[in-house]
């Protein structure tokens, strides 16, 4: 090793022993607190599969394109939904789909919940913003195994981990949109508003958001679809769900275990994006 | 009269560095100095008008002149530095400079409503949603609204529209839409800011017309922005040219056609057809002015073709063309007269030159007698002074 690459390894940042020093000081200290709340969630997300389960598939996958048809006001799709239901029935993994529908629906609500009044506030705040940026460029690009570990260490083995997990890789889309859709609300209709005497609040409710409405609501459907996408790493943490059938897939080279949970996302991903998506049906 | 808005040295200034720049602008300083030295833009300086009740006070200017900046004070859209600017609100003035939060809010719900170049509607509701918007915004219950806003639309002929929305319309329509929020809020003052630059030119005209008919009804204070001269020639009581900020003259229509206070507002004028504002009363000479005869006779012209004998209530007891009687008609009825050498003409102060000219061309060249409303003679017209005001020497 040649001399300068030697003095600077002599002398490494201990990032890491940094860190786990950190999560070790969390675990140490609030270990219940955060196992209680694991629990918590647990139970709630458990919860609400067993209920789901409790109905007949068929006449869930009914009630389902019903509230697609509601959504968009469109037969096609309401008939298009049930057709992709009735498939992941027959191909007998609606257990496995139920419990990843109710991961990603929580993941994805929680995540607006969180990032649509964060998106808001750095739109009316542009210095937020500017803190802001680097934290959801580092939550967006660190490599999604990385934050498994001390999320599992935190929370344990389940679908609580899995969830804070999705949550975390989701947020940001959710807070970049909503900032995208407030910012580019056109100055003249917030001039209008202030010319006839709107509140702060009555700015907001009355004409950034109805106005930023489309572009949160594709910060919903990319919530959605982000979500989806992450079901298979947070099966490696304890998530159930179709994410567990591709790892079980893959661990024992099965091709028609992981085609088949494979094309079964797929369908639950088409059918969340379309009735989640703006202007599909006639309605606009 | 009551004044309903007074601007009271009013200065503009975007930017950080204020204190430098208003030191500049007393100084003198133009736009282009301020800029350089302080990185500030200056949006309009020094400027004091006095908009009074029921008249329609247009800002004129090129782009950048700082007209809409001076509009925008009045409802605080932009925040003046220096100076006063009164807003009339019931019985007492409000100072929109220092005012609280409340107070603002209040004058803009009740007492200044405003219309925008781009409409500023909101594509999302429905027309009769959007001419709404001003009195959902002051806490109007929905049943009064609903009434308010009915009127509103048949006043502006969109009642049928109502369920429609906005980016539906047409932008003459759009833009009716815009004057009907306005109107909603019965707000006294009414700010336009180029409310018709951005249509075409046949349904701007309409909408001037119709604005004008609107405002013989309602009788609000209108302060008007537009660039376009024959605009506030047409619809402004008083007419205020600015250039760099500042304002360089204000006056009523003819004065400013008549009597322009430089090279800027010259060019302004310059392709303006002074028939389009000038009546009898900018052209003629005082009877004072006249060539007077013996026992009481005028002659009406330089060229001594006629001549009226005024006795001494001021009224005409005899009229003489080429040194025979005539008889005085008059202008009004100039496309009923057969041509006649015999008659002389008369007009009122009011009448359109153009009229004066007709008459002129039916009587071959003859001047025109003006009277007042007492029959009272005045002045004369001759074809030199339509000559000269015409001609702008």
């Amino acid at each position: 090793m040649d001399p300068i690459s030697k003095f600077l390894t002599d002398y490494k940042i201990p990032i890491g022993p940094w860190g786990k020093a950190f999560f070790s000081f969390l675990t140490d200290n609030f270990d219940t607190i955060f196992r209680a709340f694991s629990n918590g969630l647990n139970f709630i997300l458990d919860g609400a599969v067993d209920l789901l389960l409790m109905v007949p598939p068929v006449l869930l996958a009914l009630v389902i394109a019903i509230i697609a048809w509601f959504l968009q006001r469109s037969r096609p799709l309401a008939i298009g939904v049930f057709l992709g239901l009735i498939f992941i029935i027959n191909q007998n993994l609606w257990k496995q789909t139920v419990q990843t529908l109710v991961l990603v629906v929580a993941a994805a609500a929680m995540a607006m919940a969180i990032g649509v009044p964060l998106g808001i506030w750095a739109a009316h705040k542009p210095k937020v913003y500017r803190v802001m940026l680097p934290v959801l460029d580092l939550m967006q690009t660190l490599p999604t195994f990385v934050y498994l570990i001390p999320v599992l260490t935190l929370f344990g083995l389940g679908n609580a981990p899995g969830l804070i997990v999705t949550i975390i890789f989701v947020i940001p889309t959710a807070v970049r949109l909503t900032h995208l859709g407030v910012v580019s609300v056109p100055k003249a209709i917030i001039e209008a508003g202030e010319a006839f005497g709107a509140t702060k609040r009555q700015l907001l409710w009355k004409v950034e958001l109805p106005s930023a409405l489309p572009t949160i609501m594709a910060g919903l459907t990319q919530s959605i679809m982000l979500s989806l996408s992450m079901v298979v790493f947070a099966a490696l943490i304890g998530a159930g769900g179709l994410g567990t059938e591709i790892n079980r897939a893959l661990g024992s080279r099965r091709i028609d275990l992981g085609l088949e949970a494979g094309l079964a996302i797929v369908v639950l991903a088409i059918v969340l994006d379309r009735m989640t998506r703006i202007g599909v049906g006639g309605k606009k | 009269m009551t004044v309903a808005v007074d601007f009271k040295n009013v200065d503009i200034v975007f930017g950080a560095d204020q204190a430098g720049s208003l030191a500049m602008i007393d100084q003198g300083a133009t736009r282009a100095e301020i800029l350089e030295k302080t990185g500030n833009v200056l949006g309009c300086a020094g400027a004091s008008l006095t908009v009074h009740e029921g008249e329609i006070s247009v800002l004129m200017g090129l782009s950048g002149s700082g007209k809409s900046t001076l509009l925008r004070a009045v409802n605080r859209l932009n925040v003046v530095s220096r100076g006063q600017v009164l807003v009339k609100d019931g019985d007492r003035t409000v100072d929109v400079v220092t005012c609280d939060e409340a107070t603002l809010r209040r004058l803009r719900q009740k007492q200044v409503a405003m219309v925008f170049q781009q409409f500023g509607l909101l594509p999302w509701r429905t027309v009769e949603e959007n001419v709404g918007f001003g009195l959902e915004l002051a806490g109007v219950p929905e049943a009064e609204r609903k009434a308010r806003v009915q009127k509103q639309l048949q006043l502006v002929h969109l009642d049928q529209w109502s369920k429609k929305y906005a980016h539906e319309l047409s932008g003459g329509m759009q833009q009716r839409v815009g004057l009907a929020r306005a109107f909603a809020t019965e707000a006294p003052i009414l700010l336009m800011d180029e409310p018709f630059s951005a249509l075409d030119p046949l349904i701007r005209t309409k909408l001037q017309d119709e604005l004008l008919q609107l405002q013989a009804e309602l009788k609000k204070t209108i302060i008007f922005v537009s660039h376009d001269l024959e605009e506030a020639l047409k619809i402004g009581s008083h007419i205020t040219i600015m250039e760099g900020g500042r304002i360089v003259q204000t006056g009523a229509p003819e004065d400013i056609v008549l009597r322009p206070a430089n090279d800027y507002v010259r060019d302004f004028i310059a392709n303006v057809n002074p028939l389009s504002v000038l009546t009898a009363w900018n052209v003629m000479r005082d009877r004072r002015d006249l060539e007077q005869g013996d026992n009481g006779w005028v002659w009406l012209d330089r060229r001594k073709t006629t001549r009226f004998k005024i006795d001494e209530h001021g009224l005409v007891a005899a009229a003489e063309r080429d040194g025979k009687p005539a008889v005085w008609v008059s202008c009004a009825d100039v496309e009923r007269q057969p041509e006649e050498g015999a008659q002389v003409f008369w007009a009122n102060p009011g009448t359109p030159l153009k009229t004066v000219m007709l008459a002129m061309h039916r009587s071959q060249t003859a001047p025109v007698a003006l009277f007042d409303e007492g029959s009272r003679f005045v002045g004369a017209i001759g074809i030199r002074d339509v000559l000269s005001a015409v001609l702008r020497r």
